[in-house]
């Protein structure tokens, strides 16, 4: 498994994703870009989806990709790494390359639950050779935080936003994990930005699995959370430890929590935090909205608990 | 070798001699005999292609323009409302100047949902950056499927080229075919050189990047370029063509019978075959017409076409499709044409064929013979066969 050591040395080996991007101070896409990038070993592919990370690291004539690197739109970031695969493939069996390559995909929660959806779900079913890596930072941050459908329940979003009868997004946010882990994929994983070491050995594990992998990162955004700049660590540690996030992988089908919290902390902890749910503490309704997203963390985590008593790796 | 066979099985024949090392395609009328013929191909081995059975016509192109840029060569087919949903991905594919072939087998627009032929998909293509050809027959499908692989990859071009042929009357029907042999056709596409492709790891390069008001201008203007140099390579590769397959293509367009014709017909696509029996029919009668064809229409040969029209009275061009608001799209291209001219035809827009409705000899007929009766250039439409 990979240490911080050998992160960095691969780093200074050859910088894969540069700095002298543009992505927001405080900004966790970077840890997560280059943390997957530096726990592989062989040559990748990267491609990505129109988004934050997209707009910031590819301005002409600059680029902060020290590797191959293709954007073509922002719903099919799964369809362009299928082709690109699939041509290796090809050239492969012609004998036009013989090096072993890896493909990435880097999609922000937009391009990945929602309208990259089907183009992800077509590449899974189809069995592409590749990683696939969501940054869920849980809005439509490129564009100004509107609501997306891994956006929490109640958070304020500029298409959700607290009005004097909605308090924000009404709806419960979409489990893609477990969606994508019906597919019946060979891996499948929940990371945050907070357990570096935990994300970058699931990469590794990953890629010993010839198909599709997919890895949905917890990325935290100060712009769209309403949270300080230097707070995107403890704001994704407090994720895991309210179990709001929890870290998992689905190997081959059987399920392993990482990752227990040893007690319960309570998830309001977690939205106090947090200016897209500061309207939750000052209004009268609150109470209950807080008990009600509560409620709903303990439920997918007794969920998950189940299954991997029922389908656990075992130790 | 002559064979006869259908629109569909004379692309998938050129697609394999051509042998892509990928094939991303979605199913609908009435492309998708090209797609199961070539999976076929794929499942019995006749070929090396990688196919990918994607979920959508917007991923089909994805995966092309992924599969382009990683170094491979690639084909795809659609149609109509599979045209619509990956326009998007056309436009992107010109912009990274990416040499992808693509037969539309031409089916109307929805709504009404309809699955017969008109041009409405390769209108709404028409400013997207990609080369335009058409096909009056299953033989100049197949023999521009093999052109436009040149043309595309052509270092002055590279471009997307979009084959249109009409769904239906040419994808649908049995017509004999002269194909190449599998190694002429193969020697005369040649060997794929990718340029700048991602699977170069060791030379890393940035496709698709994000470019604003400094930059966005000139990389378009630069993709102009790829347009304007596409006319000059077209007659390269047609006249090579022309030569190993002994066939008499010579220009951007065919000119039947146009030389001395007073009243002509410009139309695109199997009604061509319909209008050259009905300029046979009255040139028999004393009736000097003529029809203009063009197989080019996007970069549109202007100069060219009006040299050739210069000279007649009346011209009727016959759009398969409207343009919502304006005159037909390749009416309007004539005309624009023929504006720098002094002494200018008239000019008449006809409507026809919408939604798959037959236009026939005697339709064409009577067109010509409204034409001595046309006063002067009209900027109205006339409709072919329409019920009023």
């Amino acid at each position: 498994m990979p240490s911080i050591r050998v992160l960095a040395e691969r780093e200074e080996k050859g910088v894969r994703f540069t700095s002298g991007h543009t992505l927001c101070a405080g900004c966790a896409e970077p840890m997560v870009v280059r943390t997957v990038l530096n726990a592989i070993e062989d040559p990748v592919v990267v491609a990505t989806p129109t988004g934050c990370l997209e707009v910031a690291t590819s301005r002409f004539p600059g680029t902060a990709w020290n590797v191959p690197w293709i954007h073509v739109a922002f719903e099919n970031a799964a369809a362009v790494i299928s082709g690109v695969e699939a041509a290796y493939k090809a050239l492969k069996k012609k004998g036009l390359i013989d090096k072993r390559v890896r493909f990435v995909v880097f999609a922000g929660d937009g391009g990945t639950y929602d309208i990259g959806f089907q183009a992800l779900s077509g590449a899974l079913e189809r069995g592409h050779d590749f990683l696939y890596v969501c940054l869920n930072n849980e809005a439509y941050m490129n564009t100004g935080v509107q609501r997306s459908s891994a956006t929490p329940k109640c958070a304020a979003a500029t298409t959700a936003p607290v009005g004097e009868v909605i308090p924000g997004k009404p709806q419960e946010r979409k489990d893609l994990t477990e969606i994508v882990a019906a597919h019946g994929i060979p891996y499948v994983a929940q990371a945050a930005v907070s357990h570096l070491i935990d994300l970058a050995n699931k990469v590794e594990r990953a890629m010993k699995y010839e198909g599709p992998k997919f890895i949905n990162v917890l990325t935290t955004c100060p712009l769209g959370w309403r949270t300080p700049r230097d707070s995107a660590i403890q704001q994704s540690k407090l994720a895991v430890e309210t179990r709001y996030w929890p870290l998992y992988e689905v190997i081959e089908g059987r399920y392993k929590i990482n990752y227990k919290p040893k007690e319960r902390v309570p998830i309001e902890e977690w939205l106090k935090t947090q200016g897209r749910f500061r309207h939750l503490f000052r209004d009268p309704r609150g109470k209950e909205l807080i008990a009600q997203i509560q409620a709903e963390v303990d439920r997918r985590w007794e969920l998950l608990l189940k299954k991997e008593q029922c389908f656990g790796v075992g130790d | 070798m002559r064979k006869a066979i259908t629109g569909h099985k004379a692309v998938a024949e050129a697609m394999r001699q051509i042998e892509p090392d990928v094939v991303a395609v979605y199913p609908i009328t009435p492309q998708s005999e090209i797609a199961e013929y070539y999976a076929e191909y794929v499942h019995n081995g006749l070929v090396r292609t990688e196919l990918i059975p994607v979920e959508s016509e917007h991923s089909a192109l994805s995966a092309c323009v992924g599969a382009a840029a990683a170094g491979g060569r690639v084909i795809t087919a659609t149609s109509s409302q599979g045209l619509a949903l990956l326009v998007e991905v056309l436009y992107i594919a010109a912009g990274l100047r990416l040499p992808i072939v693509m037969a539309l087998a031409n089916r109307a627009l929805s709504a009404p949902i309809n699955i017969h032929c008109d041009h409405s998909d390769a209108y709404l293509a028409r400013d997207s950056g990609a080369i335009q050809i058409f096909a009056e027959s299953a033989q100049e499908a197949y023999d521009y499927m093999l052109m436009a692989q040149r043309i595309a990859e052509d270092m002055r071009v590279r471009l997307p080229v979009v084959v249109n042929l009409d769904g239906f009357t040419l994808t649908h029907t049995v017509q004999p075919v002269d194909l190449l042999d599998d190694a002429v056709a193969k020697a005369f596409v040649g060997e794929y050189k990718p340029y700048a492709p991602l699977l170069d790891v060791e030379h890393p390069v940035t496709w698709g990047a994000f470019a604003m008001t400094d930059y966005y201008f000139e990389l378009k203007r630069a993709q102009q370029a790829g347009m304007e140099a596409a006319p000059a390579v077209f007659l390269e590769v047609q006249r090579e063509f022309a030569k190993i397959a002994g066939r008499p293509y010579a220009g951007f367009f065919e000119a039947y019978k146009l030389a001395d014709a007073e009243y002509v017909l410009v139309v695109l696509g199997s009604t061509a075959g319909t209008a050259k029996v009905a300029v046979d029919t009255l040139r028999a009668r004393g009736m000097r017409v003529g029809l203009l064809k063009p197989w080019l229409w996007r970069p549109f040969p202007a100069q060219e076409v009006a040299a050739a029209l210069a000279h007649a009275k009346v011209v009727a061009v016959l759009d398969r499709a409207l343009s919502f608001g304006t005159m037909g799209a390749l009416f309007e291209d004539v005309a624009a044409a023929l504006y720098p001219l002094e002494k200018r035809p008239i000019l008449v827009n006809y409507i026809y064929g919408l939604g798959g409705r037959d236009t026939t000899v005697p339709d064409l007929i009577r067109v010509f013979e409204e034409l001595p009766h046309v006063a002067r250039t009209e900027w109205a439409l006339r409709y072919i066969g329409l019920r009023e």
